[in-house]
């Protein structure tokens, strides 16, 4: 959704996010929607910023998220709270399940499919009856080194088999009823730590605000990501969600408010080892992608817009390799490298410790700062041949070889550290021209002002100056494993003397453009699989639709009586939607549920959909519309005109999900994999799928150990910016918050002796700093069981550089990773405190 | 949600120059010299993240006072001064909170800053002529006439001017002086993300925050009041208004706010004011004719 | 920080101070505290966004909300950046961090040249940007060459190098993803390419 949306809201929850503090100006439309009598409401387990400006704050206990929501679903489902309209029709809640499928309710904690081996599930016992499924994202949907291509096809047969009634056992209904039976507010209460009386006030002004004339919105950040669970927290939030009808109409959605400023757009247009531009897959080794028919086979989908596929995959085939790419030899495709497995960020840091990795660009990052397990980030740097770092300052990771925590405790002198290390200074945007997507799919262009200082260059620059030297030196070669290189189109045009590179010509290839003549494609479209045009990113297409034509670059936002959707400020990918899945607003009919909420219906005297946003469906396409099953209906003729959910195959959203998730086809309640207690609710401790890198130098602590008793989450200050290097750089944002510190409730500074300002000294098996204390009622302990567990609340914002400085966070963390992304859990963990400091050499 | 019809004047990425009363795209208000303008500040709209702070020292090129970790909550500037002319304050109240009320509840922000009083002390007490109210009602210290002679600072109830350190002279905030003669709304309210701090024409201030604090004893804030419009607390003493007010839930003090401020020159007739203000522009003219030139050499 | 006021000469003095003095204008009637105290540097005050030559819109560097700012420059220096009025996300409004970019893209820790530590160096050495980009041009083809793998030892074809890696991207364009995933991905065949959002 949109961030002005939020202020169409009628109830907000901000849950594993601080809105207030992280994401102040998206909090505007918070605020505006309070003025206009929305409940905002804020669960965490510190009371920020964000909860002092909300009606009801809930303290939850890390990582128990999916307690609180499961008990939320439970809520919604016993007392039959749902939006019944939008739900029946417009999710899988009716859909029939295999009759082999089992849950945690009744294996205690594991679904069905468990290979206690592997440490992994298979996944046939979550499928439809009588039909496999694939992802709606194109991404590894299912861990198998076999094609089921055979079995989706299925999916072109009929309609997924349902119970309209809801009586079958285990239609989606009956079997969420079972899965959170046991998820009851006195159960949320012991497991989250919220008191039941404030977990049922949430409840009922999420329920209250749900149903045709009411919408309500959830906004999460890396609070939820930030776990072993993570992708599970943020599916239960999508569960409660469809479930209210509160995604694709005005005021109701999830917002991810995500941390940097095109965090979004480096995920459309990856620098992610598992993907290629618009979320194609980054063809694998183990899977079935050995040629590109089999890659197309593997990840087309029979059904839905995926189906579109092959023209995707073609066209960027063709942009990056011109006429050296021709259907005999497939494209290309060969020329792109295959990944053998997860080359995500932990195992980079692994990779570079043990000398696998032997060079690195780090290009506006700061992992010794802002990675888990920071002495190994530091000593894997060390180890490299040779790292290029660019950056506008020195940043703790260009320093390392004689800053570094190794340097100063004298684990290794600067003279026994070969690395060789570039510093190169990096122009800022308002230096450079190009586009940033911000956390609602919005891609703005920002101009090239002025220059940046002296050699100061854009990512850009560097880029093209060292593909046209790399070319240049691959020239004579005649290796075919060189042929990528010297195939890569590389023309871009220079902009002036210094041969700036123009990011003109970059982004009107990411649209797209005919081949050979260069015409810029107007929408995704117009895309071919017969190599006739050329995308870089096709749901970019549309951001340059014709050649004097930069949408992003436009600026006509709409006036006070506009409809506000802001249609003419910047595109909005796809297609400029600034809503998905806007074909919800309407019933299954094409009217919208209430004159208060309306955004999109079906014009039948026209024959089109209208309203105040692009819509997300085929734009002709009457809500009438039924599949013709004895066709074998492909693609989007088999999708139905009441199915607002094109990306996926049946055109429903998936409260069950049958593939696409590592851990189970519905979030369970697991425990962090550093968890202060044991699992409340199940046998099974933590999620069983997390990643785990045990190694000498990255031990995890087992859950309740009394060596480190206190649950620990890192976090994020108003005053600084991640990783710390451009706030700490800059004295007016230095000296508001000048220092590192960590947050201790009264009740523990008193057990320990420790007074506000005192230096502590915090501990895990990774390692261990000093900082100072800040005591505060804010963060309280939570009782379970009879014990109190106290939680210890510490900013990663801080290094050794700049005007604002404290120790490293991130050398107490660990690489413990999220079985779907690999993402890290640096928000649940354990660790000891001592009053003190660290003595000399550290 | 629109933004102001105007924006749409100007649909280029590049733009000519400042767009002409820029003050009406933010905040709806076009800035005339002849009346009256101010702040309110709303501290329960205030989220605490001190945009006001950062905006005001980037604008004014004021010096970062490196007070370092204060251990007062979040607040590390911890008081306003020569170089820091907003100030968010914090005071956790979460020990011993009852509950949550509409907006801010439990941990207190407030953003301090010079209140352009009515009858301004410091102004009165100025021997120069460096202090003087401007033709929007603002009350500036003029650096090309102070003299550093310090008689303002005490005479201030709120604690709000100080002399610099690094050229001895006077500074407390303009109201972006600068700023309002060129049409755009001062730095520290333009930035202000959620709206607490609102710039404006003080009468029409005055009046939205009246309704502000009834809409709030209405949905239950009942402790809401102004402090330093007419007839409220800290427009007391002979100050009659401030034209920097608050919306407050707590009482002053707790906020670091005088309860009842007064004007110390409150008893002295006007006259025997302006007379000494004459003799003391002699003597400054005097000392800036036949005198060496003050300031340092390089 | 503030700027030094010019030195002025014994007539200017005389001058400014017929001008500056208040007491004929409040003979003539004006008030002591406002237009007859007005001096000369209030008289002639103007907003230095008034001097800019270049103004243009950027997007605040910081968090992924996409606060519009607009950029005002003159001589080819920032003068300044504020909130843009236009932008239906910040209305002319940032952050404390966006507040802040006029301070970050003037901060006095920024470098503005190549700064080499060689194997084992002790400092920091000032090179080239020529030179530089010369060397990890090199460095990256040796590297490149002695760690390429075209078929596994199944023969499962996978045409890689396990030895280059890339990090960083969220916080650069898209312009600049884009070419950096098709020269390493597409071009150098590096598998290890990473940027903050699992971070």
């Amino acid at each position: 959704m949109p961030q002005w949306d939020l202020a169409n809201s009628d109830v907000i929850l901000v849950m594993g996010s601080n809105m207030a503090e992280n994401h102040p100006i998206a909090f505007r439309f918070v605020m505006q929607a309070k003025e206009r009598g929305a409940t905002v409401i804020h669960a965490d387990p510190r009371f920020t910023r964000t909860s002092a400006l909300c009606d009801i704050y809930a303290p939850v206990r890390a990582g128990s998220d999916i307690a609180f929501l499961g008990g939320i679903i439970r809520y919604i489902l016993e007392k039959d709270l749902w939006f019944k309209e939008y739900a029946l029709h417009y999710t899988n809640i009716a859909t029939i399940i295999d009759e082999r499928y089992q849950g945690p309710d009744e294996l205690d904690g594991l679904f069905s499919g468990w290979d206690e081996e592997g440490k992994r599930y298979t996944y046939e016992s979550w499928q439809y009856e009588g039909m496999t499924v694939p992802s709606s994202l194109a991404e590894h949907y299912i861990d198998t080194t076999e094609s089921f291509n055979d079995e989706t096809k299925r999916l072109s047969e009929g309609p997924p088999p349902q119970d309209m009634t809801l009586q079958h056992p285990n239609c989606v209904y009956q079997i969420m009823r079972r899965h959170y039976a046991g998820y009851t507010p006195e159960m949320v209460e012991k497991v989250t730590g919220c008191p039941a009386e404030t977990f049922l006030k949430i409840c009922e002004a999420l329920t209250k605000n749900s149903g045709p004339d009411r919408t309500g919105a959830i906004c999460y950040a890396v609070g939820w990501t930030h776990h072993s669970t993570g992708v599970q927290m943020i599916r239960a939030a999508a569960i409660i969600q469809a479930l209210l009808g509160n995604v694709g109409r005005p005021g109701g959605g999830i917002l991810a408010l995500r941390g940097h400023t095109s965090i979004q757009g480096s995920t459309d247009i990856p620098t992610l080892y598992d993907m290629l531009p618009g979320y194609l897959p980054q063809p694998h080794a183990f899977k079935p992608h050995e040629t590109f028919k089999d890659f197309l086979e593997m990840e087309q989908t029979p059904t839905g817009w995926w189906a579109n596929f092959p023209k995707y995959a073609v066209s960027l085939l063709r942009a990056w390799y011109g006429d050296a790419a021709t259907p005999e030899n497939d494209w290309g495709f060969d020329w792109l490298p295959k990944i053998i497995g997860d080359h995500s960020q932990l195992p980079m840091t692994v990779a570079m410790r043990d000398g696998v990795i032997r060079g690195l660009f780090l290009m506006g990052q700061n992992p010794v700062v802002g990675s888990s397990n920071s002495h190994m980030v530091q000593r894997g740097l060390a180890n490299l041949e040779w790292l290029v770092v660019r950056d506008f300052a020195e940043t703790e990771s260009a320093t390392f070889w004689y800053q570094g925590h190794q340097v100063r405790n004298g684990e290794v002198r600067p003279e026994d550290i070969k690395t060789e290390v570039f510093l190169m200074p990096a122009s800022l945007a308002g230096e450079k021209a190009g586009t940033f997507t911000n956390t609602h799919r919005l891609i703005q262009w920002h101009d090239r002002v002025v220059d940046g200082p002296g050699d100061s260059r854009s990512e850009l620059w560097f880029v093209h100056h060292l593909a046209k030297r790399l070319k240049a030196l691959y020239a004579e070669s005649d290796r075919p494993q060189d042929e990528p290189l010297k195939n890569l189109t590389w023309d871009y045009s220079e902009d002036d003397v210094m041969g700036e590179p123009s990011a003109d010509d970059v982004l009107k290839e990411i649209n797209g453009y005919t081949w050979p003549e260069r015409k810029q494609v107007g929408d995704y479209q117009d895309l071919k699989d017969d190599g006739s045009t050329a995308c870089g990113c096709w749901i970019y297409s549309g951001v340059y639709p014709a050649e004097a034509h930069n949408q992003s670059r436009s600026r006509c936002p709409d006036g006070p009586d506009g409809p506000g959707t802001h249609l003419g400020w910047a595109f909005a990918w796809p297609s400029n939607r600034r809503t998905l899945v806007n074909r919800a607003s309407a019933d299954p009919d094409g009217k919208p549920w209430s004159e208060r909420k309306k955004l999109m219906w079906w014009n039948a005297e026209k024959g089109h959909w209208d309203g105040h946003d692009k819509p997300d469906f085929p734009r002709t396409k009457s809500p009438d519309f039924k599949p013709d099953w004895d066709s074998q209906p492909q693609g989007m003729d088999a999708i139905g005109g009441a199915d607002p959910y094109i990306m996926i195959a049946d055109g429903k959203a998936s409260l069950f999900v049958p593939s696409g998730l590592k851990d189970g086809p519905l979030p369970t309640h697991y425990e962090p994999v550093e968890a202060p207690i044991r699992n409340p609710m199940y046998k099974v401790q933590g999620n069983p799928t997390a990643k785990r890198w045990e190694h000498w130098d990255n031990p995890l602590h087992d859950p309740g150990s009394p060596d480190y008793p206190y649950a620990l989450t890192t976090y994020r200050l108003t005053e600084h910016h991640s990783g710390g290097t451009p706030t700490r750089s800059v004295p007016t944002t230095a000296e508001l918050q000048p220092e590192g510190f960590a947050e201790i409730s009264y009740e523990l500074a008193e057990e320990l002796g420790i007074k506000n300002l005192d230096w502590v000294v915090l501990t895990t098996a990774r390692g261990e700093i000093e900082t100072r204390a800040l005591l505060t009622h804010r963060l309280r302990p939570f009782h379970y069981d009879g014990r109190i567990i106290h939680q210890i609340g510490l900013p990663w914002h801080f290094g050794w550089k700049g005007y604002a400085t404290g120790d490293i966070a991130n050398v107490l963390t660990a690489l413990i990773g999220d079985p779907n992304t690999s993402m890290h859990e640096n928000k649940a963990l354990t660790c000891n405190l001592r009053r003190g400091r660290l003595g000399k050499g550290h | 949600m629109g933004v102001h019809p105007r924006a749409q004047d100007y649909p280029e990425s590049f733009l000519p120059g400042v767009i002409p009363d820029e003050s009406e795209l933010t905040v709806g208000t076009k800035i005339e010299p002849g009346k009256r303008y101010g702040f309110f500040t709303d501290t329960t709209l205030c989220i605490g993240c001190k945009a006001c702070e950062v905006a005001c020292k980037e604008w004014n090129s004021l010096p970062a006072d490196n007070m370092g970790l204060s251990g007062m909550s979040y607040d590390n500037t911890v008081k306003l001064s020569a170089d820091t002319w907003r100030h968010v304050m914090f005071v956790e109240k979460v020990d011993g909170a009852t509950g949550m009320q509409p907006f801010q509840s439990n941990w207190l922000m407030m953003s301090d800053v010079c209140k352009h009083c009515k009858n301004a002390p410091c102004l009165e007490a100025c021997p120069t002529g460096a202090l003087f109210r401007t033709e929007f009602d603002t009350v500036v210290v003029q650096q090309d006439i102070c003299n550093g002679c310090g008689y303002c600072v005490p005479s201030c109830p709120f604690g709000v001017v100080e002399l610099s350190m690094a050229d001895g002279k006077a500074h407390k905030c303009t109201l972006c002086y600068d700023r309002l003669k060129g049409g755009l709304e001062p730095a520290c309210a333009k930035s202000c993300p959620t709206d607490s701090i609102l710039f404006g024409e003080v009468d029409d201030l005055v009046e939205r925050a009246g309704k502000r604090v009834e809409e709030l004893h209405e949905r239950g804030v009942t402790d809401a009041y102004l402090y330093g419009a007419p007839n409220t607390p800290g427009a007391t003493g002979g100050l009659e208004q401030l034209n920097a007010f608050f919306l407050l839930t707590d009482r002053p003090e707790v906020y670091n706010l005088p309860p009842a401020p007064t004007r110390p020159a409150n008893r002295l007739a006007p006259g025997l004011l302006a007379g000494m203000a004459a003799m003391a522009g002699l003597t400054l003219a005097a000392a800036a004719i036949f005198s060496a030139p003050g300031e340092k050499r390089r | 920080m503030r700027k030094p006021t010019r030195r002025r000469s014994l007539l200017d003095r005389i001058k400014s101070f017929g001008k500056e003095w208040s007491l004929p204008r409040q003979l003539q009637g004006q008030s002591h505290v406002d237009k007859a105290a007005e001096s000369s540097m209030s008289r002639s005050l103007r907003p230095r966004l008034e001097e800019a030559d270049s103004v243009g819109t950027s997007i605040c560097p910081y968090c992924a909300v996409g606060c519009s700012q607009l950029v005002y420059a003159k001589d080819g220096k920032v003068i300044h950046v504020e909130g843009d009025p236009r932008s239906p996300i910040n209305q002319g409004t940032l952050c404390p961090k966006g507040a802040a970019t006029f301070g970050l893209l003037t901060s006095p820790r920024r470098i503005d040249k190549v700064l080499y530590r060689r194997p084992g160096g002790t400092e920091w050495e000032v090179k080239p940007l020529d030179w530089a980009m010369d060397r990890i041009a090199f460095l990256t083809k040796r590297t490149r060459d002695e760690s390429f793998v075209r078929r596994l030892p199944d023969g499962t074809l996978v045409n890689h190098t396990l030895a280059l890696a890339s990090l960083g991207g969220a916080t650069l364009d898209n312009e600049e993803n884009y070419a950096i995933k098709k020269l390493f991905s597409g071009g150098l065949g590096m598998v290890w390419i990473e940027n903050q959002a699992r971070v």
